[in-house]
């Protein structure tokens, strides 16, 4: 690795693709991170597991990204790019935990850039049309209060990488669950049109909040080693922080759970994940030597 | 003759005086992110710092940074290495690196969040502290948005001064 900038690999003249590199090999999330699996695990089947939460938080962030340049107020475009932009950093550390635990050596982007919508294991709701924004602050707060219950619970994983990277992104989620707390207070609690709006969304989102409580049987046999959450154990909390959250903001209390149908964490997904995935991958996929 | 700790306090220096890209009046020692350095048997400088937030991209940068930092202190073999644990939080950031902030115009960050150790986090909006404007020193600012041009920051304006300024997020 050099020690130039940065950027002396797009100024520098290269063959093929090598142009478009940084070409600083510094951009492993895990650089030295000690790789060692915890005893008994199996690594293949962590590495899905790792797959499942870093593809939630990719697809995720780049449905978040459609807002830039499109959001109704500057600092709520800021918002949701900080919030994409912090989901991301969260999926490269997964992805990137993954290709070790496998013992493929893949690196972020052999995930994130070269997989087909089948091979994704996120859940469909974060693969689900942007919508208005108060679809948008109703996704966010279903996804995040889900998420950081899960990521609280991961903090103490077995595998001693993953419940790092939670703990770290126990931090963040809380701050983006505050930001859709407040956005679904304001526009639930505002004038009577934008209530409507607010509850409209949050009846949109809630079929698909069903498939986040559904236990996947790899999900089953980790968290029984205790490397894992079993989604189902986080479905009380979950309800109770969405219940008090919408009643706050004077909104009908939400329904139970839809029945938990695993779907996604299978590759089983909508129409929409393909344009979506085609969107993020088409400019890799067409430099594949290229690294960035 | 240069000995051990010579040696390993020559490397903590020159990787500590690396600044951030972001906020270039802090060193990665005020951020609180260069978290260890040892000279191992072959030679290799070892320097281990860890994200602040999980998507930063100025880590990309840093990494560059200390890389020619060290070499330029007289290691040929570095290895910019990443620690995950414990989290970083706003904690970290030194006294210096507040007062740093403050000087220039950046509110340092209050106190990080207490949360919950158990699973069930019972309060859904933690009260902050408000910070004080870093400009006139009012206490009676308003936050503008809770989010900025980089991760770390939110946005707000001083009621007495005027002056919009920015603020490092507790978290």
């Amino acid at each position: 690795m050099s020690g130039e900038n940065i950027f002396t690999g797009l100024t520098e003249e290269h063959d093929g693709d090598a142009r478009w590199a940084f070409g600083t090999g510094f951009t492993e999330a895990l650089a030295g991170v000690d790789t060692t699996l915890p005893a008994g695990v199996d690594g293949a089947d962590l590495a899905v597991y790792c797959q499942m939460l870093g593809d939630d938080a990719l697809v995720q962030s780049q449905r978040l990204v459609q807002w830039v340049t499109d959001a109704p107020e500057l600092e709520e475009e800021v918002a949701l790019a900080n919030i994409a932009l912090d989901l991301l950093g969260q999926a490269r550390l997964l992805l990137a935990r993954a290709g070790q635990a496998d013992g493929t050596g893949r690196d972020e982007d052999a995930f994130a850039y070269h997989r087909d919508p089948a091979q994704f294991r996120n859940v469909r709701l974060t693969e689900a049309p942007r919508g208005d924004f108060a679809h948008a602050v109703a996704t966010l707060l279903v996804l995040s209060s889900w998420r950081l219950a899960l990521f609280t619970r991961l903090a103490d994983s077995a595998d001693p990488v993953v419940a790092a990277i939670a703990a770290k992104g126990v931090n963040e989620l809380a701050y983006h669950r505050e930001y859709a707390v407040a956005w679904t207070l304001r526009l639930g609690d505002g004038t009577p049109y934008s209530h409507e709006r607010m509850a409209a969304a949050i009846a949109d989102v809630w079929p698909l909040t069903g498939e986040l409580l559904a236990t996947h049987p790899l999900e089953a046999a980790l968290a029984a080693q205790g490397v894992a959450v079993d989604p189902a154990s986080v479905r009380d909390e979950v309800h109770d922080v969405l219940t008090r959250v919408l009643t706050a903001a004077t909104l009908p209390a939400p329904e139970a759970f839809p029945r938990p149908v695993v779907a996604g964490r299978d590759g089983e997904h909508s129409e929409h994940l393909a344009p979506l995935l085609e969107e993020l991958q088409s400019v890799a996929r067409e430099h594949p030597e290229a690294t960035w | 003759m240069v000995t051990t700790t010579d040696t390993r306090r020559l490397l903590w220096e020159a990787a500590a005086a690396v600044t951030d890209p972001e906020l270039p009046m802090l060193t990665l020692a005020d951020l609180g992110i260069l978290r260890e350095v040892t000279v191992e048997e072959d030679g290799t400088a070892a320097v281990w710092i860890t994200p602040t937030y999980s998507g930063c991209p100025a880590m990309a940068e840093m990494r560059v940074d200390v890389d020619r930092a060290v070499r330029a202190a007289g290691f040929d073999r570095v290895e910019v290495r990443t620690a995950l644990s414990p989290a970083w939080t706003s904690d970290w950031i030194t006294d210096e690196g507040r007062r740093k902030l403050t000087e220039h115009g950046i509110s340092p960050p209050g106190g990080a969040p207490k949360r919950q150790a158990g699973p069930v986090p019972l309060t859904l909006m933690p009260t902050r502290t408000v910070p004080r404007c870093p400009l006139c020193g009012a206490a009676d600012t308003e936050e503008l948005s809770r989010f900025g041009a980089t991760s770390c920051k939110s946005l707000h304006r001083c009621r007495s001064c005027l002056e919009p300024f920015e603020h490092v997020k507790e978290i």
